[in-house]
């Protein structure tokens, strides 16, 4: 497995991660933080969508 | 002599020797942080009610670190990306930065520490606060103060509380009302005086083994780093095929340590 699946599998955790984040904000009782943690997420997965344009010649193994 | 599959893939792995080496340790590492993950489970749900903290972590700081260790993972890919491309200033800028996040990663870190280290719970045998405990930051102590002899004063920033049990929730409403001042405390009054390091209780113990551990892991990454972004470079100019293969392996081991920290971050810091 190469360093391309690796880090989509950190990006996808890392998504869950935010939108975790932002669940346990909003449930206690920090709306900012939550929002700030949906915002993230989100930047992830535009992120995560770059990386695999920008390597899409690279294999993943 | 030649060292064979340093580039070319091994027919009978399918991969080259450097990432067959890295797969292998990366297997040893799952189970040691997946021994300790287990413990914390056992730990946890072994605690008395109401005996395991909460809220004793900077949730700011953490996520702070948490968004650093994310962008390093991201320059790491970059720098490996940057030498499939032959682009040796861009993998040397990525390298760098990568360096900086973990860098800022530990010197957070060590601030964490230090203000477990600086925190204090004070078990009060006698005077005004008799039976009660003090809870805070240490301020100064006055230059008598010897615990064994019972001489001179001890200053914490903090509150007192009844029961040491108002201590493990500071998420509750109760909690958050706490006024902290200035607590006086003299040396004959101190039953048991501890800061909140590895030996406070369960929490802190296997607190600071993990953290401490994946801080250690973090050093030894950016050691590595280090050495591929200064003096390992050279083998750029002799071997590119190879060199871009040990920023590749560098940074398996880089994003492992990331993905322990994804499941550090929410087990020590929201729950």
């Amino acid at each position: 497995m190469s360093l391309k699946a690796v880090h989509l599998i950190f990006v996808t955790l890392l998504t869950s991660l935010s939108f975790g984040c932002a669940a346990w904000a909003f449930q206690s009782g920090s709306p900012l933080w939550g929002v700030m943690g949906i915002v993230t997420g989100i930047f992830v997965i535009v992120y995560g969508v770059y990386f695999l344009r920008k390597l899409k010649n690279v294999s993943y193994l | 002599m030649q060292i064979p599959y340093t580039t070319e893939i091994r027919p009978d792995t399918g991969l080259y020797n450097a990432k067959l080496g890295v797969w292998l340790f990366l297997a040893s590492e799952v189970m040691l942080f997946g021994g300790l993950f287990s413990a914390y489970v056992l730990l946890r749900v072994g605690a008395a009610p109401g005996e395991w903290p909460h809220g004793w972590l900077n949730v700011t700081l953490g996520t702070i670190n948490t968004l650093l260790l994310a962008l390093s993972a991201i320059t790491t890919l970059l720098a490996w990306a940057a030498c499939k491309v032959r682009d040796f200033g861009k993998f040397k800028f990525f390298h760098a930065s990568t360096l900086l996040l973990a860098l800022a990663f530990l010197g957070i870190k060590s601030y964490e520490y230090h203000d477990k280290f600086n925190h204090y719970e004070i078990a009060i045998g006698s005077g005004e606060y008799a039976g009660k405990f003090a809870d805070g930051h240490f301020k100064s102590q006055s230059a008598d103060f010897d615990l064994a002899k019972k001489t001179g004063t001890v200053t914490l920033e903090g509150h007192i509380v009844e029961d040491r049990k108002e201590l493990m929730d500071l998420r509750s409403e109760e909690a958050k009302k706490a006024v902290h001042k200035e607590l006086i405390i003299a040396a004959a009054d101190i039953k048991k005086m501890q800061n909140y390091g590895p030996w406070h209780n369960t929490f802190t113990a296997i607190y600071f083994t993990m953290t401490g551990l994946h801080g250690l892991h973090i050093l030894g990454g950016a050691l590595v780093i280090f050495y591929l972004w200064g003096p390992g470079s050279k083998m750029w100019k002799t071997d590119p095929e190879r060199f871009t293969n040990r920023v590749e392996v560098s940074g398996l081991f880089w994003h492992f340590v990331d993905l322990v920290w994804i499941f550090l971050f929410p087990v020590f810091y929201l729950t």
